[in-house]
């Protein structure tokens, strides 16, 4: 293949790197009102009177927004496929305020400066109302976060607002408890997974005009435009129809611009005031007014015969959703959903679990999405049976994992189409010497060392949900032009769609012009999320680009006189398999579209799957910990993967190894912490702590290709799958060091050296 | 207030306000590739060069760097795309945002620092946050740019 499975530059490689102005906030004009907003400083409170009359009056503040003045339908800011299965439990601006930071009034004029001046002089009055701050604690508590009558569901998603439960889930097949019975051995665990903060380096931001009819124009660095322009309708209520949503390159995401999360605050601006206006969110408010990983309590219970094959799992989650339920249920289904199949030796496995309401920033999708909270518990809990057992944890996971042409007991027949994970199990040993390392040694001076490891799995895609269109055309020039609504967030998916579209056409991927992510004149695609982009649009990519080299070869036919089968490509030409006639594109696109030819080759395919094919990565870490202080190190952590076909091995590396990053991050550094009174502590780069690069130690990437049949090429997905092994392997690692189980993340080592004193 | 400084080579005379950040007035003359992504002098993406040496624009006020030499990205175009072209042939531009801090501290190291060792260059980046690499492919290409042999 001459495209497919090359490392090929990103297309905006070059521009980005060199700091070409191509982000939202670069594409404003200067004369765009700055919008700010006033936040509530209680975590519960009811807004009894608002005093704008000082603000207003200031030169230079154009409009000023209260929850008197914006439209009564409440919605949901989760980028999710219609109907949405996230309540719709906002206002734009709400008389009740939810949690430290929400928002209380939207202030938009001529600068900065003058904006921060007018939010100082906005007088609020409130009643101040006693928050629920520990999810623990939420179901049943005296106080209800959301009393309001008019919060609704599309379907039932298991909310019971006077409980606090946004959604509830339960998932059984088989007789768990009967089954627990019959097991050898039995062990149980409470896992903590923490908030997680995205800490995308490009915080939120969009800008909003009227174009010249008058219609909303939204430039925003989001990875969901087609959401924004539903919600954006629903919320301002008017017309999609409208609305324009513009996506242009984006500085990070990882599923916190899966959520609208500024984009209506200036879309309102811009509409009362008719004028251009921009919100650029500052790292505080990136932090503490957006949304985070799900903080999570899971309980499970693992039963298994003497061999070592698990016959039971039984899991109980409870997720805390914050203040809004964006994402509430489709997390918490997702912790079961990615999890459970990994393992088919199983006879009964249930799941069951609620997402809370509390008085805190809510949480929304972060990459991993449920499974990296769920591949945490129950990969830890794997290491629990392998030790009790006095197995290699890494057999018990080649014993168990699922193999291809199986299926498992949640998956309703659908037999698995590809996997290498056991390849991957074997690889990860040799590549970090499990052989020699395992469980721990002495290296003197206090200090242990020793590895430890998980699996993970994810999906491609959301089965029976998820679809993308891909247009693509032959231009009048001969070159041709890929229309999509996927959105490159520096993943790199405009460049891996024209290498699935050059493969099949055959054509240089110079030639090929991608425009994407707007909501004018892309064809529709959900967005990129749920690790849906290769594998959903790469396919719809394939259909189209297909649909096109036919007629191309049809029409080159006609001018050459043969036959459509007698005809193929040749470079940007099309020649008769004898090789004795040949016209060129650009002449082929000419005659068709120009004068008497009236005819433009499109090629147009929507894809949708009905199954979302599982990718996997077999994770291993070494780390050194210090028996005196409990301090641990990172050594080496090693990270082989199967995403099926690798398309373009360099993108694939650098998700592998940023996903991993972000993983080691959870595991051993970040936190959303918040004080007694519900406001968060860890609101700044000084506080909460992303890993720099002396944290990393070393990663290593490997991968071990599958054939996925029902991927473009063979071709499975790999953006989040990567998030979730660290902190369960690198947990095991520090067991295996200084017998010290951190149950609760992330790992410090204050709780390493208190479990040291304990044991 | 004015200031006088030599931009990219180009003398010039702006307008500024006491307690106005060099990251701010850079973004408001077009040197868009001043990023900002933070507030606190942690992530590195506003690093320019005062004299030639990197400092974070974000924290420097524009007052300060009167009657002196300021280099932005677009003012060292070649370097820059031969790191650039260096840096994404490794893939190890994700996003890119953080890329021209970044390549602008690379920069100055390689002017800085004869023959680094690999803890040389990790300890001398160290202040330039990236969330999406991982790092790793920032640094092979950093060791390719500068030709460290590996071992
Ligand atoms: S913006 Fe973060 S250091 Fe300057
Ligand atoms: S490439 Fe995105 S922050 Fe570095």
């Amino acid at each position: 293949m001459k495209s497919v499975g090359q490392s090929i530059r990103k297309i905006d490689g070059m521009a980005i790197a060199t700091g070409k102005p191509v982000y939202t906030q670069d594409l404003a004009t200067p004369n765009a009102l700055v919008v700010k907003i006033l936040r509530s400083p209680h975590a519960f409170a009811k807004i009894n009177s608002i005093d704008i009359s000082r603000a207003e009056k200031m030169e230079g503040v154009e409009c000023i927004i209260t929850f008197k003045d914006v439209p009564a339908g409440r919605f949901t800011l989760a980028g999710q496929s219609y109907p949405e299965p996230s309540p719709y439990d906002r206002l734009i601006l709400d008389e009740m305020v939810r949690y430290v930071g929400d928002e209380v009034a939207i202030v938009a004029a001529v600068d900065e400066k003058t904006a921060f001046q007018a939010l100082k002089r906005i007088k609020v009055d409130y009643e101040v109302l006693e928050p629920v701050l520990d999810f623990e604690q939420a179901v049943g508590h005296s106080t209800v976060v959301h009393p309001e009558e008019d919060l609704s569901c599309n379907f039932d998603i298991g909310l019971q607002k006077e409980k606090n439960v946004a959604s509830s889930f339960t998932e059984e097949v088989g007789d768990v408890e009967e089954e627990f019975k019959r097991c050898d051995v039995v062990v149980e665990g409470v896992y903590y997974p923490q908030a997680q903060s995205h800490a995308m380096m490009e915080t939120y931001r969009a800008y909003t005009y009227l174009d010249h009819t008058g219609r909303l124009v939204v430039v925003s660095s989001t990875q969901i435009p087609f959401h924004i322009r539903r919600q954006l309708a629903r919320a301002l209520q008017i017309p999609a129809s409208k609305i324009r949503v513009m996506k242009p390159r984006i500085g990070g995401g990882f599923g916190g611009k899966q959520t609208g999360s500024v984009e209506v605050f200036t879309a309102i601006v811009t509409l009362k005031t008719g004028k251009p206006a921009i919100i650029t969110y500052d790292r505080k408010e990136t932090f503490s007014c957006t949304t985070s990983r799900h903080a999570m309590r899971l309980k499970v219970k693992l039963g298994a015969d003497r061999e070592g094959l698990i016959r039971a799992i039984d899991m109980e989650v409870l997720s805390d959703t914050g203040a809004y339920g964006e994402h509430a249920a489709t997390v918490l289904s997702c912790v079961g959903h990615y999890t459970l199949p990994l393992y088919n030796k199983t006879r009964a496995v249930r799941i069951t679990g609620n997402a809370v309401y509390t008085n805190k920033m809510p949480a929304g999708a972060f990459r991993g999405y449920g499974a990296t909270q769920g591949t945490f518990a129950l990969e830890s809990t794997v290491n629990s049976l392998a030790e009790q057992l006095g197995l290699d944890p890494t057999e018990v996971r080649l014993k168990n994992i699922s193999k291809e042409g199986e299926t498992f007991l949640t998956g309703q027949g659908v037999l698995l189409g590809s996997t290498s994970l056991d390849r991957c199990i074997r690889k990860g040993k040799e590549l970090i010497g499990w052989q020699d390392k395992f469980p721990s040694r002495e290296i003197g001076q206090n200090k242990v060392r020793a590895v430890g490891m998980a699996v993970t799995m994810q999906g491609s895609g959301i089965a029976n949900i998820g679809t993308a269109s891909i247009e693509i055309r032959l231009n009048d020039d001969g070159n041709v032009t890929l229309l999509t609504g996927a959105t490159d967030m520096g993943t790199g998916c405009d460049t891996i769609l024209s290498q699935m579209a050059a493969e099949i056409l055959e054509i240089p991927m110079e030639n090929i012009i991608v425009s994407a992510g707007d909501t004018d004149t892309s064809p529709f695609d959900p967005g990129s999320y749920a690790s849906s982009t290769t594998y959903v649009a790469g396919t719809a990519t394939i259909k189209a680009a297909t649909e096109l080299k036919k007629k191309i070869l049809e029409q080159g036919a006609k001018f050459l006189g043969v036959s459509p089968e007698d005809a193929e490509m040749n470079g940007l030409a099309v020649r008769s398999v004898s090789g004795e006639q040949e016209i060129g594109l650009a002449k082929l696109a000419e005659l068709t579209i120009l004068g008497a030819g009236k005819l433009q080759l499109v090629g147009y395919a929507t894809h949708g799957s009905e199954v979302s094919p599982p990718p996997y990565v077999a994770g291993f870490a070494e780390v050194e910990v210090d028996q005196e202080t409990g301090k641990v190190e990172l050594i080496d952590y090693v990270a082989v993967v199967d995403c099926g076909t690798v398309i373009n091995p360099n993108l694939a590396r650098m998700q592998a190894e940023g996903g991993i990053a972000q993983g080691i991050g959870m595991a051993l550094y970040e936190e959303v912490r918040y004080d007694e009174l519900g406001k968060m502590a860890t609101n700044s780069f000084m506080q909460y702590k992303i890993p720099c690069r002396k944290d990393i130690g070393k990663v290593r990437i490997a991968f071990e290709e599958s054939f996925e049949p029902t991927g473009p090429f063979g071709a499975k997905s790999i953006g989040e799958v990567v998030a979730n092994t660290p902190s369960p392997a690198i947990v095991h690692a520090v067991y295996n060091a200084v017998g010290v189980k951190i149950n609760h993340l992330p790992i410090t080592s204050e709780k390493v050296f208190l479990g040291m004193q304990k044991s | 207030m004015q200031i006088k400084v030599t931009i990219n080579d180009k003398l010039v005379t702006w307008d500024v306000e006491k307690d106005e950040f060099l990251a701010d007035t850079l973004r408001s003359h077009g040197f868009l590739s001043v990023k900002k992504a933070c507030e606190t002098s942690c992530c590195g993406l506003c690093t320019v060069w005062v004299d030639d040496k990197s400092v974070l624009s974000c924290s420097i006020l524009s007052l300060r760097v009167h009657g002196k030499k300021i280099t932005t990205i677009e003012g060292v175009p070649k370097e820059a795309e031969e790191f650039a072209r260096i840096l994404t042939a490794e893939g190890a531009e994700q996003c890119g945002f953080c890329s021209p801090g970044f390549i602008m501290n690379v920069l100055a190291m390689k002017n800085e620092l004869v023959n680094p060792s690999e803890n040389e260059i990790i300890h001398y980046l160290t202040g330039n946050l990236c969330r999406c690499t991982g790092y790793m492919g920032q640094l092979r290409a950093v060791k390719t740019y500068l030709g460290v042999v590996e071992g």
